[in-house]
């Protein structure tokens, strides 16, 4: 009746790269859009992407008022007075709290539910020994991962970097 | 899969993807023999999500997202994965008779 093994075989690696509260969702979205069709997921985070999944920082993501040109249409400002204190705070706020309206969990929530899903979760290596951060300091079910291993287990599947 | 299940599913009409054309065409039979033809076999904790799922095409016309799902009933995350392996958010729109979930999450 149903084509539904084909899934069974694909396989989405997600390279978050960016830690921004913008930067952060749509790879948290793509990797649970992935889970949730059945399709294997591998999140591989690094550089500022790691705050995605670092326990101290995943709650306190900002939304960037400069050099940021797509802030519409919540927050259309000009770059010069996004540098203006408390600007970020604002669009961090107005973002959070769109985001809620459509019903998508805060960060924190949305990586323990990406892992809940069986997705997996890797922090970069190099990125963590940069930032001197341990396994202690990522959430739980989260893994220490170098560059070339996560290469290996994306082979053969779709790579899509943010 | 059971000649019971076959002599069910040759009654209903699907899409191409494997939904049932027609939701209002659902019956209790008729979820056991798609999960049936998925290798599931429907538990209690299934059909609370699939009433659920049923409950609020009802009201909304439209097929709840896997979110809402876990927000709104006691089955979590973890567990509805458990339940519907191999993509719960269409899996469990399919036993319950619904369309392909257009939700992002």
């Amino acid at each position: 009746m149903t084509d539904n093994d084909q899934n069974d075989t694909r396989k989405l690696s997600i390279i978050s790269s960016k830690g921004s509260l913008d930067m952060a969702y749509p790879g948290l979205i793509l990797g649970n859009a992935a889970r949730m069709s059945g399709i294997e997921a591998h999140m591989f985070f690094t550089f500022w992407g790691l705050d995605i999944i670092t326990k101290s920082k995943l709650n306190s993501l900002n939304v960037a008022t400069v050099g940021n040109p797509s802030m519409h249409p919540w927050f259309h400002i000009p770059t010069f007075l996004g540098a203006i204190p408390g600007m970020s705070a604002a669009a961090t706020w107005m973002m959070r709290r769109e985001i809620d309206k459509l019903d998508f969990p805060p960060i924190g929530e949305f990586v323990e539910m990406i892992i809940d899903a069986g997705a997996h979760v890797y922090g970069c290596k190099m990125s963590m020994d940069m930032m001197k951060l341990t396994q202690d300091d990522l959430v739980d079910g989260a893994v220490v991962l170098g560059a070339m291993e996560f290469l290996e287990l994306s082979e053969g599947g779709q790579v899509i970097f943010v | 899969m059971s000649t019971q299940t076959e002599i069910i599913l040759e009654t209903v009409e699907f899409d191409d993807d494997g939904f049932m054309v027609d939701p209002n065409a659902w019956t209790p039979e008729i979820a056991e023999a798609i999960a049936d033809d998925q290798g599931i076999q429907l538990t209690d904790r299934h059909w609370v999500v699939i009433n659920f799922a049923r409950k609020e095409f009802e009201e909304n016309d439209e097929p709840p997202t896997l979110r809402r799902i876990t927000k709104r009933t006691d089955v979590n995350t973890k567990e509805i994965y458990q339940l519907f392996p191999g993509g719960p958010a269409k899996n469990a729109s399919r036993i319950a008779g619904l369309g392909k979930p257009t939700g992002c999450i």
